[in-house]
């Protein structure tokens, strides 16, 4: 029962786009239906979802198939609902966000076919993460690849759009080779094409590490990991806004979902799994903060905001990997937790950021940062909900973002205290986590600054305005969760607990996991906060009126006619980070010196290419593309008679093959 | 004694007793100076006539304008509650703590860097700037010595790992690592706090400012939570420090703890006054080479007691 509703709840998203396609274009009923279904499948996932958690047991539903490679088996256990959860959840406001970010009326060329692809996206993910069959999975793995794809390519008359969407597409697909690979050799261990038990096969079995690799590779560049992670930038950059929130709050996380998931089929697996996650988070993490604090545009920043907050996710499963090896219950709890939540809070602060993000476009018409400021004004609650997001996404008390990162320190806690070297020396990436926090509150302090403080810098955001009400409800519902899962973590607590259990850890582990991690102590500490800013507030607020306020211009030093040209701008601001990293991130500066005692006119513009995609990836294969044609033209001569001589000479060769290998038999 | 004495006492003693740590620190740097100086307890009165002032706002500003001032004194005293004052226990306590007396710093951080750029200053935003950059680079020094002190106590919980008991035990056996660990925490409550080598909280050129830039356009009743919430934070940062050089050899008494530690504090503001006295303040491109360096004293301290 409750795996029909999960899947009736799957199928509903997968077609909610369809009626609109047989309607008419400038009908705007089928965005309507499309949000009806998608709410409808929204309701039976979640109420699936609070069906598996009651059961005590994983759900199981195996049908005949004709594939070959085992059945058309299906299963929903803790891992599969932690990411469930933010499936349903954000393409419910998705859905609902997009009725007034993407109109069907203002949006007639593409409108419909971005509902449907959509929904198919929403409805492959859940697909993902309930297969338990590697045929089944590459499919709907496939469905949602090629969703994404469509998606990313949405407004596909422009240029940049075009090729972000084939970055995607070349990317995407390398990652789907390598996890074909693993299946197949995942297939030869086992025998069945079929999903084992979790912490049913021998980590230490020769294949077992390159399946791991594998995994790694093929989930990696799904889910962004540096240096995997050159199609996010410009996908979530190109897409629409409520695209970019589910690409990159979700559809990431099925990357996340697939190495939980193969890496948990081992058991014992060696140090070396958990200490290349480790190392790669930590790169993701702090690179990924890195290249957002130098980009100038709003959707790349978040974009590589996410290959942090992937980075972040990599390290707490880094950690439970070495926990698992070295067989210490504890830290493979905290670590799992805390990937597990972070895998939620990223879903849910990262949907709304875009969403903020989609609301600011939409209002000023750019995604400049530099051409923003005092939107606060014009856009007083998209501003609310931005800081929201901001706050919970640099990991800060009170709000969901910190919870998930204290549960991974207190992982490297258990590590640090270990007697083990080997585990004790992890609890050195717990710094990297801390600057990965410090560096985000730099970032993020200057995105909210520059947008929505200080004077509109432009003409377009001294216009700006609040966005409609389905786009303002879907994201106030989504800070309402960011402040809920802040506020009283321990909600959260038996999803976790189901999901460290379900992993295939001890019986007691998830147990163990909160005597040590003890969230309601959190809510304390942050009513305690609330309160005595509340009182504060009050006190002030009575002395501002005891005492008359006066209005005065801002202090420049006595200069009275500073104009919104002279603010600090977002370039500035990141610039002495930006020079700390340089070693990295290469920044690229164009500017002209001032010359003589009376200047003319200068200009200056800074820009940082990504390092991986622009730097090495593209001017390599334009290397490789330009070798091939010299190839061909060596080759292709036109001649009929040398076309003949290459038939000739391969028949020849293959002739030669067959008979060495004969012989070799 | 029960929670709400404890809790009582242990709040008093941060909110009366503060605002003399600056007051020291000036009278130090005045008698090193050869002048009289201001009186030790200038700040009270200060803050007192800050309360009675109106306000001069710019009207570039919105409510993010007020939300750093609020959170200056709110975050200092909610991170307080963690930790122990000599004999006082911390009235809030449990395993993990310690991360989130980092973080709350970082929230406040956030919101005062946000409340300067809200005014649209040019000068506000370059002290933004400089602030959320060489924090950035103090987090992970603060983090290793917790680190260190939590391997050292066998628990994340400040209230254990400044505990002078186990610290009796730790000093003898582990002092390097100690060391290295004081001077690492010494260097970021200098950072913290806005104190030479860092920043000079008495420099008169916009330019050249850290953390006093960020505040120019607060005034009245704002400015005053801002200057109170930074001794509260000088007191709960140097606390760090007082609690971990606090002598071995402790009386079990609970009142002679505390007067020490309260007697430490005074000393650190003399310490911190002798430093400014004698010390310049290094050129911005020089700080985080000092930050870093102290991370990695802390590192090295860490790796000692690892092997």
């Amino acid at each position: 029962m409750t795996m029909n509703l999960l899947l009736t709840g799957a199928l509903l998203l997968l077609v909610s786009g369809v009626p609109g396609l047989l309607l008419s274009r400038a009908s705007g009923l089928g965005e309507r239906i499309a949000l009806l279904l998608v709410a409808a499948g929204t309701v039976c996932g979640l109420t699936g979802v609070a069906g598996v958690l009651r059961s005590p047991v994983p759900l199981l539903l195996h049908l005949p198939w004709s594939m070959p490679g085992g059945s058309l088996s299906l299963s929903a256990d803790g891992v599969a609902l932690i990411f469930l959860l933010p499936i349903f959840i954000i393409s419910f406001c998705g859905a609902l966000y997009g009725l007034g970010y993407w109109k069907q009326a203002e949006h007639q060329r593409n409108g419909r076919k971005l509902r449907f692809c959509y929904g198919l996206l929403a409805g492959s993910m859940a697909l993902v993460v309930l297969a338990a069959n590697a045929v089944l999975f590459i499919i709907v793995w496939e469905l949602m690849a090629l969703a994404g794809y469509f998606l990313i390519t949405t407004e596909d008359d422009k240029e940049p759009v075009r090729k972000a969407g084939y970055v995607y597409f070349a990317a995407t697909h390398l990652g789907t080779a390598a996890l074909l690979v693993m299946f197949v050799l995942l297939g030869q261990t086992t025998g069945s094409l079929d999903f084992v038990k979790p912490q049913s096969l021998d980590g230490t079995a020769p294949l077992a590490g390159l399946i791991f690799f594998l995994a790694l590779l093929g989930f990696g560049s799904k889910a962004g990991f540096m240096p995997l992670h050159l199609w996010l930038p410009g996908g979530h950059g190109s897409a629409p806004s409520h695209v970019s929130a589910i690409l990159s709050g979700v559809m990431i996380k099925t990357g996340i979902y697939g190495i939980v998931r193969v890496a948990g089929f081992y058991t014992a697996p060696p140090a070396w799994w958990g200490w290349l996650l480790l190392v790669i988070g930590t790169i993701s993490g702090v690179m990924g903060v890195a290249y957002a604090i130098a980009q100038h545009d709003l959707k790349r920043l978040l974009a590589y905001h996410s290959v942090e907050n992937i980075g972040i996710i990599g390290i707490g499963l880094g950690l439970a990997l070495i926990g698992r090896s070295y067989h210490l219950p504890l830290l493979t709890g905290l670590g799992l937790a805390g990937a597990l939540l972070h895998v939620i809070n990223h879903s849910l602060f990262k949907s709304l950021l875009f969403y903020t993000a989609g609301a600011v476009i939409h209002a000023t018409g750019t995604q400049e940062i530099d051409r923003y400021g005092g939107l606060i004004k014009s856009m007083p609650k998209t501003a609310v909900l931005f800081v929201g997001a901001a706050v919970a996404i640099c990991g800060l008390p009170p709000l969901n973002g910190f919870v998930s990162e204290w549960l991974i320190y207190l992982g490297f806690f258990q590590a640090v205290q270990h007697s083990s070297i080997g585990v004790a020396l992890s609890a050195m990436f717990a710094p990297a986590l801390a600057l990965i926090g410090g560096l985000a509150v730099a970032c993020f302090v200057k995105v909210f600054g520059i947008t929505f403080l200080g004077n509109p810098r432009t003409e377009a955001a001294r216009h700006g305005h609040e966005a409609p009400a389905s786009m303002w409800l879907s994201m106030s519902l989504i800070l309402l969760f960011c402040c809920l899962l802040g506020l009283i973590p321990w909600v959260v607590q038996p999803l976790l607990r189901r999901a460290i259990l379900d992993w295939g850890t001890e019986l007691h582990t998830a147990a163990a996991t909160f005597a040590v991690a003890r969230l309601p102590w959190l809510s304390i500490a942050a009513s305690v906060l609330l309160l005595v800013l509340l009182l504060l507030f009050g006190w002030l607020n009575w002395q501002r009126h005891r005492y008359p306020q006066q209005r005065g211009a801002t202090w420049g030093c006595g200069y009275q006619f500073a104009t919104e040209r002279m603010q600090y701008t977002a370039s500035s601001f990141a610039d002495t980070l930006v020079s700390l990293f340089s070693w990295g991130l290469w920044p690229q500066k164009h500017d002209c010196k001032v010359l003589g005692t009376m200047p003319t006119e200068s200009h200056f513009s800074s820009h940082t290419p990504d390092l991986v995609l622009d730097r090495m990836v593209l001017p390599l294969s334009t290397h490789i593309a330009q070798a091939c044609r010299w190839l061909r033209r060596q080759l292709q001569q036109g001649i009929i008679g040398i076309y003949l001589l290459y038939m000739g000479l391969a028949v020849a060769g293959l002739l030669a093959l067959s008979s060495l290998l004969g012989g070799a038999q | 004694m029960n929670l709400l004495s404890l809790l009582i006492l242990h709040s008093l003693l941060l909110l009366l007793l503060a605002p003399l740590l600056p007051g020291i620190i000036a009278k130090t740097k005045a008698f090193f100076g050869g002048r009289k100086g201001a009186p030790v307890l200038q700040l009270y009165f200060d803050l007192n006539r800050l309360r009675r002032k109106g306000m001069v706002v710019s009207p570039t500003t919105s409510w993010i304008f007020f939300v750093g001032p609020l959170l200056a004194v709110a975050v200092p005293l909610t991170a307080s509650l963690m930790l122990p004052f000599g004999g006082l226990a911390a009235p809030v306590r449990f395993g993990g703590d310690a991360i989130l007396f980092v973080y709350l710093f970082g929230l406040l951080r956030f919101f005062t860097a946000s409340a300067a750029l809200d005014t649209g200053s040019a000068f506000e935003g370059m002290g933004a700037a400089r602030e959320v950059s060489f924090s950035c680079l103090a987090e992970p020094a603060v983090l290793l010595v917790l680190l260190l002190l939590g391997r050292l106590a066998g628990s994340f919980s400040l209230q254990q790992m400044l505990a002078p008991q186990q610290l009796a035990v730790a000093w003898p056996a582990q002092g390097v690592t100690l060391g290295l660990a004081l001077v690492t925490l010494l260097v970021v409550v200098l950072a913290e706090n806005a104190r030479i080598p860092v920043d000079d909280p008495n420099t008169h050129l916009e330019l050249t400012m850290i953390h006093e830039v960020m505040v120019l356009d607060h005034s009245g009743p704002a400015l005053g939570l801002i200057e109170y919430g930074s001794a509260l934070k000088l007191w709960v940062l140097g606390g760090l420090v007082v609690q971990l050089s606090l002598p071995p050899l402790l009386p079990t008494d609970l009142a002679a703890t505390t007067l020490l530690f309260i007697a430490g504090q005074l000393l650190l503001a003399l310490l911190i006054g002798i430093i400014e006295s004698v010390m310049a303040r290094l050129p911005l491109p020089r700080v985080p080479a000092l930050l870093i360096g102290s991370g990695l004293l802390a590192a090295f301290g860490l790796i000692l007691i690892l092997r």
